[in-house]
């Protein structure tokens, strides 16, 4: 337990201090920290779940108050959290269908046994549904029922073992743990791979001769460029360098280095160029469950230019940026303003830059956000990880959230 | 001819026109000989339905002459009758005021007779080009700049009125003064009911001028469709000889001859004008065998630039590291080239002149100097062998730096000067009316101007308003600084792009002056949006189609803004309108070193693509310029006042004569 608590404090440190740059590996970290956290605790007889539930979820508030801006932490510890429920979940089923064998011959009580079959019912059809589909992003986030009755569920199995063996018990509990880690793995493994599967989907929307657009630098953004390039496919690429982090000179020079066409442009120049542009891809930060787009700085015109000129714009986003919050002034409440040292050389300044001005306050103000925040009205075309419609359950709070993020491709 | 239908036709629109219900008369008058300037009348009737006959072009003779000049004047009396309430009573004041005012305004000596037209050689000036009037009218407004200026910050937004209304007022003193009768006319009129009627004959006029050109045009081409397109150099030499007179300070020896002359210019003008002032093609730099042709002639060291952008091969990509110094070392080599001009061309391409109007007014004093030093070859004529030579000077300032619009328009008016100098003319008196009048340009077109536009655009700052700009405009920069001399309240927040940075020093004057700064980048303009009530921009050129050519990034700006309902000033002077019609920001632009992209000033960090300017597949684009699409743009402040972006061709159209005649 302290080594995880020491874990644990130093993935906090780090995100408080921004140490961890890019939402793909923060959630991975986040991750294997969670995943660490369910392994080391210790897990009682009953109830296992709710204990894992308990700790994942003290844990996860901790990480998600350490920087309320990278909404991926939340992502996957919501994530975990419906992991851990699920395989409870279909623990109990499997729990429970031996159990209906045995319920028919020994009565118990009026009311759990009318309630079992409905319950079993919904139960075991939700995990035949689970099973039947390999396990994987897709069939975490598909249409589940209530999960409000898994705690319940998970509860009542509980219970319910309570009066099967001894030995049973222990391997459950342990068939549980083991179960969840496993599920945290392969949601590590999709986080991994998520840019090869978004790649995947390149050749399908990069045809001959296109000409792209895109801003700042994102590693989705170039394996799918680069998928598409592999696949013969010629094109170039109008890169906006991204000021005033020029992540755009990074992907240049990757595009450059892997044989695409590139021509780098300042931000200025989008308006100028998009007319000229078939389509704009960029990476996002995270998905809002409006359908906004919280994106690098600079975006938001890029989307209005696209707008203006018809181009369809795509955001490519790994599923552990789709987050079921909506977005309240994200202008404001999801961003972060960044050292003005990126914009004004202090040394230059200094003299501007001196506080003790006649009315006190200082004269010059540099504002450096480091996102923006696109609307769904603007983004023409949104494509996925997933191109799906997805329903998602889950809250932290363990209040139901009801979530319905449509994405579409229709590039 | 033509000009002689559509006066017939006037009578008619009149008719048409708002005026109608209590007037029957009007066609009569027109017939009645000089009554042609009756036509005012018709200048009355609103812009849309009037085909005002009154302003086609050249007069045939003295007399027609005389009617247009009339007209100009007419629209006074008429415009005062208008407003009176008394219908009829009306009419016989305005037939009588108008006579008076004719013949105050131009009828009086010179027109009548020539001889005395001679004799005072400053009134001729003035009253001969009647036909001309209207557009010398705003010259004479700009070179008063204290009565315009002081008018035109009053009533800013009747610009047009202003204007014209200056014109009256300016030769007033000399001439309307002295010429009693009409003098007391007007002034029994108030003033500003004169005014506004003014501006209608303006417009009236105006389109009357349009019908003229195009059916002008149409012949114009009929004729020329097997002649190669003139080029303005040619056109201009070929044609002083037709306006000249008008214009020329000095009196003109055979005033009879002239005149003639004068007329003959006048019939034939409409047509070369036209092919004159389509403006030649520009240089398309993917077209191989005029770069070969323009190589050679080269001053400026030329090498392709290795990784041209595809997209632009139609614009000169060169090297740029290696032309500079070797400009420099050529500086005892170029033998034709004037110092002066030299030195500007070296300021251009090491940019350290930059800025539509600092460009435009070195490159004017450039110009000064090359005329003060200019003595004509013998047995060659001044105004060809001084216009050969502009030309040469402005094709080596091209190589080292494109011209902006407003550079083309200010050499498009020199040409123009240089070509209607009067043969008459000594060298000497000639090279100083042409330095006097590059004076004149600077002056009222640029500093004039910019005094107009702080004042108009300062009066749309109020207290507690944010107030966004882009770059470093200078005109912007005056009307921050205006406003806060008057004590307003304001913030001001600059965005800022590379990868020029012309922001940080705008910042740094700003802040020194007590100024409330925010200093941001372009990407973070739609954060910033939220807290600003106006953005005011620059322009480098404003073209017809109401598409403002500026800074790259003023889009951006102008296209955010709008989506948040901010409302977009454009500030830009009119000397910069230009009747060309551009659609994006590809096929007509300007290429900055691309080697500036590479590196991000002030940050060491930054050095991703330093080592790869080799590679071939990496191209960097360093766009210069881009075009605002008019909806974006909510107004254009000019020197004529505030205007809405679809109003520039009017401008363009109105002033362009003026520009050229100034």
């Amino acid at each position: 337990m302290p080594d995880v608590q020491a874990l644990v404090n130093d993935f906090l440190n780090k995100l408080k201090k921004r140490k961890i740059e890019g939402s793909q590996a923060t959630s991975r970290q986040t991750a294997e920290l969670l995943r660490s956290v369910i392994s080391q605790q210790r897990v009682p007889y009953n109830n296992q779940a709710g204990a894992l539930i308990d700790a994942v979820k003290a844990v996860g508030e901790q990480l998600i108050a350490a920087n309320p801006v990278e909404l991926a932490v939340g992502n996957i510890v919501r994530r975990v959290l419906h992991i851990i429920r699920e395989e409870d979940l279909s623990l109990t089923t499997a729990a429970m269908a031996g159990l209906n064998l045995s319920a028919v011959s020994d009565d118990e009580d009026d009311e759990e046994r009318d309630d079992l079959p409905v319950l079993s019912a919904a139960v075991v059809a939700a995990a035949a549904r689970s099973t039947l589909r390999p396990p994987s992003l897709q069939t975490l986030l598909e249409d589940m029922p209530d999960s409000a009755a898994i705690p319940h569920t998970s509860s009542s199995g509980g219970d319910s073992e309570g009066k099967s063996k001894s030995a049973d018990k222990s391997s459950r509990s342990r068939k549980l743990k083991h179960d969840v880690i496993e599920a945290v793995n392969e949601l590590i493994q999709d986080i991994t791979t998520c840019h090869e599967q978004i790649a995947e989907q390149a050749v399908e929307h990069i045809h001959q001769n296109e000409v792209i657009l895109t801003l700042g630098s994102s590693r989705t953004v170039l394996e799918f460029l680069c998928a598409a390039k592999e696949k013969k496919r010629s094109f170039r690429v109008f890169v906006a360098e991204g000021a005033p982090r020029y992540q755009g000179h990074l992907l240049a020079k990757e595009l450059v280095a892997r044989g695409l066409q590139t021509t780098l442009i300042t931000d200025s120049a989008v308006f100028a160029m998009i007319s000229r542009v078939n389509m704009v891809i960029v990476g996002a930060h995270a998905v809002m469950a409006n359908g906004g787009v919280i994106a690098p700085v600079g975006l938001n015109m890029v989307a209005l230019a696209a707008q203006k000129h018809a181009v369809p714009f795509v955001v490519l986003a790994g599923s552990h940026k789709l987050c079921p919050l909506y977005p309240h002034n994200p202008e404001v409440l999801l961003n972060e303003l960044r050292s003005p040292s990126e914009l004004l050389d202090f040394g230059e300044f200094s003299d501007c830059l001196d506080f003790r001005s006649v009315t006190g306050s200082p004269l010059l103000h540099v504002v450096n956000p480091t996102f923006d925040y696109v609307p769904p009205s603007l983004l023409v075309c949104s494509s996925l990880t997933r191109c799906l419609e997805l329903r998602w359950k889950e809250n932290v709070d363990g209040e139901i959230l009801e979530i319905l993020a449509q994405f579409i491709t229709s590039c | 001819m033509e000009a002689r239908r559509g006066w017939r036709a006037v009578p008619k629109v009149r008719h048409v026109g708002f005026f109608t219900p209590n007037e029957p008369p009007p066609p009569a008058r027109t017939q009645s000989g000089p009554p042609d300037s009756n036509s005012p009348p018709l200048s009355n009737s609103p812009a849309g339905n009037s085909l005002s006959p009154v302003m086609i072009p050249p007069p045939r003779h003295l007399s027609d002459n005389l009617a247009h000049r009339a007209t100009s004047p007419l629209p006074v009396p008429e415009t005062s009758a208008f407003r009176r309430p008394i219908p009829g009573g009306d009419r016989v004041a305005v037939v009588g005021s108008y006579n008076p005012t004719d013949s105050m305004l131009g009828a009086s000596p010179p027109l009548t007779s020539p001889s005395s037209r001679i004799g005072d050689g400053e009134f001729s000036e003035e009253s001969s080009p009647g036909w001309f009037r209207r557009s010398n009218s705003a010259k004479f407004a700009s070179s008063f700049p204290g009565g315009g200026f002081d008018l035109t910050s009053i009533k800013s937004s009747e610009t047009l009125e202003v204007e014209v209304k200056k014109p009256v007022e300016v030769p007033g003193p000399n001439i309307a003064e002295k010429s009693g009768v009409a003098g007391a006319e007007l002034q029994t009129e108030s003033q500003s009911s004169s005014k506004p009627l003014k501006a209608k004959t303006t417009k009236a006029e105006r389109r009357a001028l349009q019908e003229s050109q195009r059916a002008a045009k149409a012949a114009a081409k009929g004729e020329a469709t097997g002649k190669p397109a003139i080029s303005s150099e040619g056109a201009a030499t070929s044609k002083p000889v037709k306006q000249q007179p008008s214009r020329k300070k000095d009196a003109l020896p055979a005033a009879t001859s002239v005149a003639a002359s004068d007329r003959k210019g006048v019939d034939r003008p409409p047509e070369k004008e036209r092919k004159k002032e389509v403006p030649p093609p520009r240089m398309q730099f993917d077209d191989k065998n005029r770069v070969e042709k323009a190589k050679k002639r080269a001053v400026v060291n030329q090498t392709e630039a290795r990784n041209r952008v595809e997209l632009f091969r139609h614009l000169p990509q060169y090297e740029r590291g290696s032309q500079l110094p070797d400009l420099e070392s050529k500086f005892f080599l170029l033998d034709p080239m004037h110092p002066a001009v030299y030195k500007v061309g070296l300021q251009y391409l090491a940019g350290d002149i930059s800025g539509g109007n600092a460009r435009c007014i070195a490159m004017l004093q450039a110009f000064q100097e090359v005329i003060k030093d200019y003595s004509t070859p013998p047995e060659k004529s001044l105004t060809r062998d001084l216009t050969a030579k502009v030309g040469s000077y402005v094709s080596f300032l091209i190589e080292c730096r494109p011209l902006s619009m407003s550079m083309g328009n200010a050499i498009r008016f020199l040409k123009n000067r240089i070509a209607k100098l009067p043969l008459s003319l000594s060298e000497s008196e000639a090279k100083e009316s042409l330095c006097s009048d590059i004076n004149r340009f600077i002056n009222e077109k640029i500093v004039l101007a910019d005094k107009v536009i702080v004042r108009h655009a300062a009066s749309k700052v109020r207290d507690g308003d944010v107030l966004l700009t882009y770059g470093s405009s200078c005109v912007v920069e005056m009307i921050l600084l205006y406003a806060h001399e008057l004590g307003k309240q304001f913030r001001v927040v600059i965005v800022d792009s590379r990868p020029k940075l012309e922001g940080q020093a705008l910042l740094r004057r700003l802040v020194a002056k007590g100024l409330n700064c925010t200093y941001t980048h372009i990407n973070a303009v739609s954060y910033i949006m939220h807290e600003v009530t106006r953005v005011f921009l620059g322009a480098s050129s404003v073209l017809s189609n109401g598409t403002v050519y500026s800074r790259v990034g003023t889009a951006c700006v102008a296209m955010v803004a709008h989506a948040f309902r901010v409302p977009v000033l454009i500030c830009c002077e009119a000397y910069k309108f230009h009747e060309r019609v551009q659609l994006d920001s590809i096929c007509s632009n300007e290429l900055g070193d691309p080697d500036a992209i590479a590196k991000a000033s002030g940050r060491m960090d930054v050095n991703y693509v330093d080592n790869l300017a080799n590679k071939e597949n990496l191209q960097l684009l360093n766009l210069m310029y881009d075009a605002t699409p008019l909806e974006y743009i909510s107004m254009i402040v000019t020197d004529y006042g505030m205007i809405p972006p679809t109003s520039v061709p009017v401008i363009v159209r109105e002033y362009r004569r003026e520009h050229l005649w100034i």
